[in-house]
C-alpha cells in the first residue's frame, strides 16, 4: 500500500485567529477517493478534521472542496492521480469558512430561493399530467441536473469579486424553469435575470461549466438569458402592459 | 439553550419529510412547520434513488395487480388494508409531482413513460432517466420554497424527542454550525429520517442513513416493527456498495456468473426463454436475486475482483442509445467508480445492504403509539413492504405516506397547543453535552466497525441461530462499551461532526440490536429473512405475524408478535419464473 501526503486547511472559529495547514500521511489503494482519504484521517488519525459528505456517488453535492486549487467533488476524485502529494485540500473558495473544509452556504440558499425555482403552470392541467414531448423535455433537462454542489461558485471570478452576483447555478436553475414548456412564470423571474447582479454580471469566463461535475453548462444558460434579457428590454418598449 | 415554536416539527427533509411539510402547509396556512434536517434538504438520501416510482397508470394495469404484486412480493407479511390505501393513491401523488415540475421521462406523444421493474407484472414504474430520486427530491425542495410558513432548520441534528405524559412536546436539536442546543416546542412531530442501512458495512446508503428517527422513537417507547427484514440490493459495486439501478434489468440487462451462465435459472426464476418475461429471471424480486448470488458464491461460480466477489451485469445488448438515454447516471458511476464502459463491458456487481423494510410501527394514518408522533417513509413500518419490498414502491411510499403523515399531524396540531417543557430538554442537553468532556473511552470508529462486522457476520442474507446469538451478544457488549464512554478528539462545539457521529452510533447500536433480536425470534424463512438451521421454510401457522421490538433500557429489547392484516389475499406460495407473460420492452 502506498502513502500519500495530504495537507488540509484547518480553521476552528473558537480557537483559531486564521486558517492554517495541517499535514497527514494517508495509506491508500488505487480505488480510494479524496473523500475516503479524509474519512481515513477522521477515523484513524484525527477525529477533529471537519468536512461534509453523504452519498459517496456524486449526486448529493455535499463534498465539494478545492483539490490542489481546483473545485472538485471529493467522492469522485482519486488519490492515485495526486501521488505522492502533497495533495492540498481547502474549503471551496469565495465562501466564508464555518470550520475546516465546511463553508457557509447561506448566501447560495438565499439566491436559490430568490430565483423562484418552482413551476408556475402556464395552464391548469386539471386531473391529468401535463403533456410534454421528449423534445420539450430536452429544452431544459440539462439545466435540471444541478446538484447544488457550489463548485461553479468557487470557479466564478465574478462571484469572487462581487458576492451579490446571482451566480452560475442559480441562473441555470432559473433558466431550467423558464425553458420548461409547462411553466408560465418567466416574466416574474426576468426581474432577477435583468438586474445588475443577474446575467449581466457574468463576464463569460466559462470556468463554471468546466468544473461542473454534472455537465449542466451554466455558462450556456447565462448566455441564453442574456439574449432573453435583451429581448425583454426591447419588448418592454414595444409592448407595454397595463399597470406597469 | 435557544428555543423556538412550531405547530408541527418534521424531522428529516428527504422526500417523505418535504412531502409532509407541504401537506401541512396546504391544509391550513396558519399552521407553522419547522423542517429539521441534519443536512441541507437536497443532500438527503432520496437523492440517490435511481430507478423510479410505481403507480397504476396504463390502461392495461389495475390496482388489483399492483396490490397482488406487492403482497406476494412481501411474502404475505404486508398489511393488506394498508396496501389497498397505498396503491389507490400512488398515481395521484406521482401526478402531483408532475404538476410541481418533476421532469418525468416521456413517450413521444408527451404522456408519461413507464418501465418494467422486478416483481411487477407490468410496466408501472414512472422514471426520470435513472435519476428519479434526485428529481423527486429537488422538485419537492424547490416547491417547498414557495411556502413561508415552512421554516427550515438546515443542518440541525435532532438529538432527542421531548415527551411528557405519553405525548410528544418538542424536539431537542443541535445547531451544527454553532453546536448550540435549540429546543423546538410543538404540538406534533413527523419523523421522516430514513433507514438504518449504515449499521452494516457494505451498503448503498449515504453516510447519513443511521436510523436516527428509529432510535429516537424506540427510546421513547414506540416499538420497532419487522426489523429483521433488511433488503440487500442484488446489483451494487463491490467494495463501495454503490447502487447500480434495478432499472438496468427493467430495460433488459442480464446477470451472468464467471462462466457466462445466466445462473438465476437455477433458483426458481427460470427458464431463460422466451426472454424477457415479467416476474422471471432478472425481473424477479430482490430477495431472491440476492439469495441466488449467495449460492453462486458458495458454489465458487462468482468472479474474483480486488474489491470482492461479483457477478456480471451485462447491458451491452441494449445499445449505446438506450443506455445513454435511460441509464446515464449508472453509466457515469460505472465509469468513475469501476472504470467500466457499460456500452462495451459488463459491470461487476454484488449484493449490498439497501433498504430497511422494518421501522417505527405506525397505522395507516402514520400515527405511532405515542400521541402526537407520526412517522413516514423508510423510518416507518406502515405495513406495505412485508418481508421484501418491491423496487419502485418506496419512492412512491415517501409521497403517499409523507402526505398522509403531514395531513394527520396537521389535524392533530390544530386541536393541540405546544406547551413549554424546558426542564426535560435541559436534562437531555446536559447528557449529550457531557459526551464532549469524556476523558476515557474508545474511538467512535472502533465501536462502529465492531457493530458492522457483527451485523454482516450474524444477520446477513442467510442466518442461523448461533450467528444471530453471537451478533446479539456482541451488540450488547458494544452498547456496554459505548455507555462506558466514547472519547472524542474534538472537544469544541462548532461543527463538531465527531460528536454527532457518536450520537448517531448510540442510535445505531440500539436499532441494530432490535434487528438481531427480531431476527433470532423469527423461526422460519420468509422474504429477506432466510435461515439455514432447520427453519428453511415459511411457517404461516406460527409466523404469519409482525415482529415488534420494544426498547429494553440498557438491556436487550423485548420481542412480541402481532397479527398481520389479511383482507382478500390468502397466503400461498410466491411464484416467479415459469411460463409468465412476455415483457415487451419499449
Amino acid at each position: 500500500m502506498r502513502t500519500i501526503a495530504i495537507e488540509c486547511l484547518r480553521y476552528h472559529p473558537e480557537a483559531d485567529a486564521a486558517p492554517h495547514w495541517q499535514h497527514y500521511d494517508v495509506p491508500f489503494t488505487d480505488d480510494m477517493t479524496v473523500l475516503q482519504g479524509l474519512q481515513y484521517i477522521k477515523d484513524e488519525l484525527d477525529g477533529s478534521l471537519t468536512f461534509r459528505w453523504s452519498c459517496r456517488m456524486a449526486i448529493c453535492g455535499s463534498c465539494g472542496t478545492m483539490v490542489n486549487g481546483v473545485p472538485r467533488l471529493g467522492c469522485e476524485t482519486f488519490l492515485r492521480d495526486y501521488y505522492p502529494g502533497p495533495l492540498r485540500v481547502e474549503p471551496l473558495t469565495h465562501f466564508p469558512i464555518v470550520r475546516d473544509l465546511a463553508i457557509d452556504q447561506s448566501d447560495f440558499l438565499a439566491k436559490l430561493e430568490s430565483a423562484k425555482p418552482w413551476l408556475m403552470p402556464k395552464v391548469d392541467p386539471g386531473a391529468e399530467p401535463h403533456r410534454q414531448t421528449p423534445e420539450q423535455l430536452a429544452d431544459y433537462y440539462q439545466y435540471s441536473q444541478c446538484i447544488n454542489c457550489l463548485l461553479c461558485y468557487a470557479a466564478c471570478p465574478q462571484y469572487g469579486l462581487n458576492e451579490k452576483f446571482t451566480g452560475p447555478a442559480v441562473l441555470a436553475l432559473l433558466h431550467r424553469y423558464n425553458a420548461d414548456s409547462r411553466d408560465g412564470g418567466k416574466q416574474e423571474r426576468m426581474q432577477l435575470v435583468n438586474a445588475e447582479d443577474g446575467v449581466w454580471g457574468c463576464t463569460l469566463v466559462g470556468y463554471c461549466s468546466e468544473v461542473c461535475p454534472k455537465g449542466v453548462d451554466p455558462a450556456r444558460a447565462v448566455n441564453q438569458n442574456k439574449i432573453e434579457s435583451t429581448k425583454d428590454y426591447f419588448l418592454r418598449f414595444l409592448a407595454p402592459r397595463s399597470g406597469r | 439553550m435557544q428555543s423556538a415554536k412550531a405547530d408541527v416539527v418534521v424531522v428529516g427533509a428527504g422526500g417523505a419529510g418535504l412531502r409532509a411539510a407541504l401537506a401541512v402547509a396546504a391544509q391550513d396556512t396558519r399552521l407553522t412547520v419547522a423542517l429539521v434536517s441534519k443536512v441541507l434538504p437536497m443532500r438527503s438520501h432520496t437523492v440517490a434513488a435511481e430507478g423510479g416510482a410505481a403507480g397504476v397508470t396504463r390502461d392495461d394495469d389495475s390496482l388489483e395487480a399492483h396490490f397482488n404484486d406487492t403482497v406476494s412480493g412481501g411474502d404475505w407479511l404486508c398489511d393488506q388494508d394498508v396496501v389497498d390505501y397505498f396503491v389507490e393513491r400512488c398515481n395521484a401523488e406521482l401526478m402531483q409531482l408532475e404538476h410541481w415540475g418533476c421532469p418525468w421521462s416521456r413517450k413521444s406523444d408527451g404522456t408519461i413513460n413507464t418501465r418494467f421493474f422486478g416483481g411487477m407484472s407490468i410496466q408501472r414504474t414512472w422514471f426520470a432517466a435513472d435519476r428519479s430520486g434526485f428529481h423527486i427530491l429537488h422538485t419537492l425542495f424547490q416547491t417547498s420554497l414557495k411556502y413561508p410558513q415552512i421554516r427550515r432548520y438546515d443542518e440541525h441534528f435532532c438529538a432527542d424527542l421531548i415527551v411528557e405524559d405519553g405525548r410528544v412536546r418538542g424536539v431537542l436539536t443541535i445547531d451544527i454550525a454553532s453546536g448550540e442546543f435549540v429546543l423546538i416546542e410543538c404540538a406534533a412531530v413527523v419523523l421522516a429520517t430514513g433507514g438504518a442501512g449504515r449499521v452494516y458495512r457494505q451498503n448503498t446508503n449515504a453516510g447519513t442513513v443511521t436510523g436516527d428517527g428509529m432510535g429516537l422513537a424506540f427510546r421513547h417507547g414506540a416499538p420497532l416493527r419487522d426489523m429483521e427484514f433488511m433488503q440487500w440490493h442484488p446489483t451494487c459495486l463491490p467494495g463501495t456498495g454503490i447502487l447500480i439501478t434495478e432499472a438496468c434489468r427493467g430495460e433488459g440487462a442480464i446477470l451472468v456468473n464467471k462462466d457466462g451462465y445466466r445462473y438465476l435459472q437455477d433458483y426458481g426464476l427460470g427458464p431463460v426463454d422466451p426472454w424477457p418475461r415479467v416476474k422471471a429471471m432478472e425481473l424477479g424480486p430482490r430477495d431472491r436475486l440476492s439469495q441466488a448470488f449467495w449460492h453462486e458464491l458458495h458454489k465458487g461460480r462468482t468472479i474474483a475482483t480486488p474489491q470482492g466477489p461479483a457477478v456480471h451485469l451485462d447491458l451491452r445488448h441494449l445499445g449505446a442509445k438506450k443506455i445513454h438515454e435511460r441509464l446515464p447516471l449508472i453509466t457515469e458511476a460505472a465509469k468513475t467508480f469501476a472504470g467500466i464502459d457499460t456500452v462495451k463491458q459488463p459491470i461487476p456487481v454484488c449484493p449490498a445492504v439497501h433498504y430497511t423494510m422494518g421501522g417505527i410501527y405506525t397505522n395507516v394514518r402514520c400515527e405511532t403509539p405515542l400521541a402526537g408522533l407520526y412517522a413516514a417513509g423508510e423510518c416507518a413500518s406502515v405495513g406495505i413492504h412485508g418481508a421484501n419490498r418491491l423496487g419502485s414502491n418506496s419512492l412512491v411510499e415517501i409521497v403517499v405516506f409523507g402526505r398522509a403523515a403531514g395531513d394527520a399531524a396537521a389535524e392533530f396540531a390544530r386541536s393541540a397547543r405546544p406547551v413549554r417543557n424546558v426542564e426535560a430538554a435541559a436534562a437531555s442537553a446536559a447528557r449529550f453535552g457531557a459526551m464532549l468532556s469524556n476523558e476515557q473511552g474508545e474511538r467512535v470508529a472502533k465501536l462502529r466497525d465492531g457493530m458492522r462486522d457483527a451485523m454482516e457476520e450474524g444477520v446477513g442474507i442467510y442466518r442461523d441461530a448461533s450467528g444471530m446469538k453471537a451478533a446479539c451478544s456482541k451488540l450488547a457488549e458494544l452498547r456496554e462499551r459505548y455507555r462506558r464512554g466514547v472519547k472524542l478528539d474534538d472537544r469544541g462545539r462548532a461543527f463538531n461532526t465527531e460528536w454527532l457521529t457518536a450520537i448517531e452510533l448510540g442510535f445505531m447500536l440500539e436499532v441494530a440490536e432490535a434487528m438481531a433480536h427480531s431476527a433470532l425470534s423469527r423461526r422460519e424463512s420468509r422474504g429477506a429473512h432466510q435461515r439455514l438451521d432447520g427453519y428453511e421454510r415459511r411457517d404461516d401457522a406460527n409466523f404469519l405475524k409482525h415482529t415488534l421490538a420494544h426498547h429494553g433500557g440498557d438491556g436487550a429489547p423485548r420481542i412480541e408478535h402481532q397479527p398481520v392484516t389479511i383482507t382478500k389475499s390468502a397466503p400461498r406460495q410466491r411464484h416467479y419464473g415459469g411460463a409468465g407473460k412476455q415483457a415487451v420492452m419499449t
